[in-house]
């Protein structure tokens, strides 16, 4: 089983994030559940959300502790999250950075998210949208495969411009 | 189809499935998103319910024992204390005899203000004649709606049907889902003593003393029949559709020397407990007990107990181990946990299996045994 926590804030899209990855890696033929851990929600507090992906049916409910994967969808909260907070030994964290950010300590990926929203005016209510961007970071990763990840983002949505945004980030992923 | 949804999109599609003539809620955390969509297929011309934004749980309520008694298949979804306010007339629809099918998204009471999973406010309606059922994935919770309309409609029924989903836990986490043609699955909804504007009569009136007994009875006895066309409807679901439930789903349990009962979704959790147990030598099982109301048969002989509450009857104990306890004269080790959306992970359920005392209580988190 592959475990995934997703960190941002309130209106950042992190919980469509994980539906979409799980969409994702379902079109793949996989396995997928994405649950988000809803406390009292107001836009930009610090949100986490989950998705597993397994070859099996998933029965686990509860919250990921041990991940193998973080994704940081916005490199502010680490100052107030300590989000590699029990990542797996040789596990990855992928940061929506166009930097790498130091004391990461397994595998740092980074590719800057907002910036690709921006250039392609993918902004709704003044927020860059991130989460169909990331699906290309997470293709170009191996998590699920480049074609599931673009099934996955026009099954939610019909602008075309997400799955420009997620090829983007698919080439553009660093480190 | 095949797709993906969260366990309260799933219910809003065995609704749009099964077709009701009327809808009737009142939003609440965490069950908003079942009459959102509900409310989106019927905009979309989707689904031709008639649906009324009500004012009230309560009027939820009235509103569909109206549109029952009226004739049509009707559908509410609460939480909560939406389902507390509700109370008088989830009384009253079972008394009236009317098919109403209700989701309710397990959620805790306050204070301390809480909208995370408990299953209390389901125990809470437990004595006014509606069948229970618990789910425990995103597939079981529109199979479980889908097979309610059924049941409840069943002339050997005529009882409204309760399904359980755990807040949060279940209706907001994403998992595959396969809908389905109901097809004549869902009969017409016909109910023998609909309201008949060339036959009136009175219902509901006075009810003395010497009769009032009678109708008592007469839901218990159709609610010891259910059991049989719960039975009878879940193995033509299976036919037809390749899914099968029963009263509980067992899990290893046949060479069992210790059995974990729990409901919604530490019942499936629970089975990750079992395997991590298996592969130490503990041969565990689990039976997750999905029919609460009516209660099943449970065959736990010569087997240890451990019960997992996710509620409490204050002053007493947990209510469903004191269930199992007083349905199969087996004692428990009872533990309380969860309550509130309390986080209870497999390697916690292993570990109550591992340091069980039947006979004792114990709530996770405050003490060790109490």
């Amino acid at each position: 089983m592959y475990e995934i926590r997703i960190h941002s804030r309130g209106g950042q899209g992190g919980v469509t994030a994980a539906k979409l990855l799980a969409l994702a890696a379902f079109r793949d033929g996989k396995y997928a559940t994405a649950c988000p851990f809803y406390g009292a929600e107001r836009r930009g507090a610090p949100v986490v959300s989950f998705v597993r992906i397994d070859d099996e049916p998933i029965k686990i409910y509860s919250q990921i502790h041990e991940p193998d994967l973080v994704i940081v969808l916005d490199t502010s909260i680490m100052d107030v999250v300590d989000v590699l907070e029990g990542l797996k030994p040789g596990g990855t964290v992928l940061l929506n950075s166009a930097h790498p950010i130091a004391g990461c300590n397994g595998t740092c990926r980074y590719v800057d998210l907002t910036g690709i929203a921006l250039a392609k005016n993918l902004v709704v209510a003044g927020s860059p949208i991130l989460n169909t961007p990331v699906l290309g970071a997470l293709a170009k990763m191996g998590i699920v495969t480049l074609p599931s990840a673009r099934t996955a983002i026009q099954e939610m949505f019909a602008d075309e411009r997400n799955v420009k945004a997620a090829e983007a980030a698919y080439e553009e992923l660093k480190a | 189809m095949l797709t993906i949804a969260t366990g309260n999109k799933a219910v809003a599609a065995a609704v749009k499935a099964a077709n009701p003539g009327v809808i009737a809620a009142y939003p609440i955390t965490p069950q908003t998103e079942i009459v959102e969509q509900i409310a989106d297929y019927v905009t979309a011309g989707d689904l031709a319910s008639k649906y009324i934004p009500v004012e009230s749980e309560h009027s939820a309520m009235a509103a569909c024992i109206g549109a029952s008694a009226g004739g049509v298949r009707t559908f509410t979804a609460t939480s909560s204390h939406g389902l507390l306010y509700m109370h008088e007339m989830v009384h009253w629809a079972a008394g009236a005899r009317l098919p109403i099918v209700m989701a309710n998204v397990n959620r805790a009471l306050g204070p301390g203000w809480n909208t995370w999973a408990e299953h209390t406010d389901a125990f809470s309606q437990r004595d006014t004649g509606w069948l229970q059922v618990f789910v425990g994935t995103v597939q079981e919770a529109y199979d479980a709606t889908l097979m309610a309309f059924r049941i409840a409609e069943d002339e050997r029924v005529l009882l409204p049907v309760m399904v359980n989903l755990d807040g949060f836990a279940l209706s907001h986490i994403t998992q595959a889902l396969e809908t389905v043609d109901p097809g004549d699955f869902i009969p017409p909804y016909h109910l023998p003593h609909a309201i008949d504007t060339k036959n009136p009569c009175v219902y509901g009136p006075m009810t003395g003393p010497n009769d009032y007994y009678k109708f008592r009875w007469d839901i218990e006895r159709s609610m010891r029949d259910a059991r049989g066309v719960i039975a009878e409807v879940e193995r033509e679901f299976a036919e037809q559709f390749g899914r099968s439930y029963g009263p509980t789903e067992d899990y290893r349990c046949d060479d069992a020397d210790v059995v974990v009962i729990a409901m919604g979704t530490l019942g499936k959790e629970a089975e990750v407990a079992v395997d991590r147990l298996r592969d130490e030598g503990i041969k565990a099982g689990s039976m997750r007990l999905r029919w609460f109301r009516p209660f099943p048969d449970l065959d736990l002989a010569g087997r240890e107990v451990v019960v997992i509450d996710r509620d409490y009857s204050f002053g007493f104990g947990g209510v469903v181990a004191h269930s199992v306890r007083s349905k199969t004269g087996v004692t428990p080790y009872s533990v309380i946990a969860g309550l509130g959306g309390q986080e209870v992970t497999y390697n916690d359920i292993a570990d109550f299996v591992r340091n069980r005392h039947p006979g004792e209580e114990m709530w996770f988190g405050v003490s060790e045994h109490v």
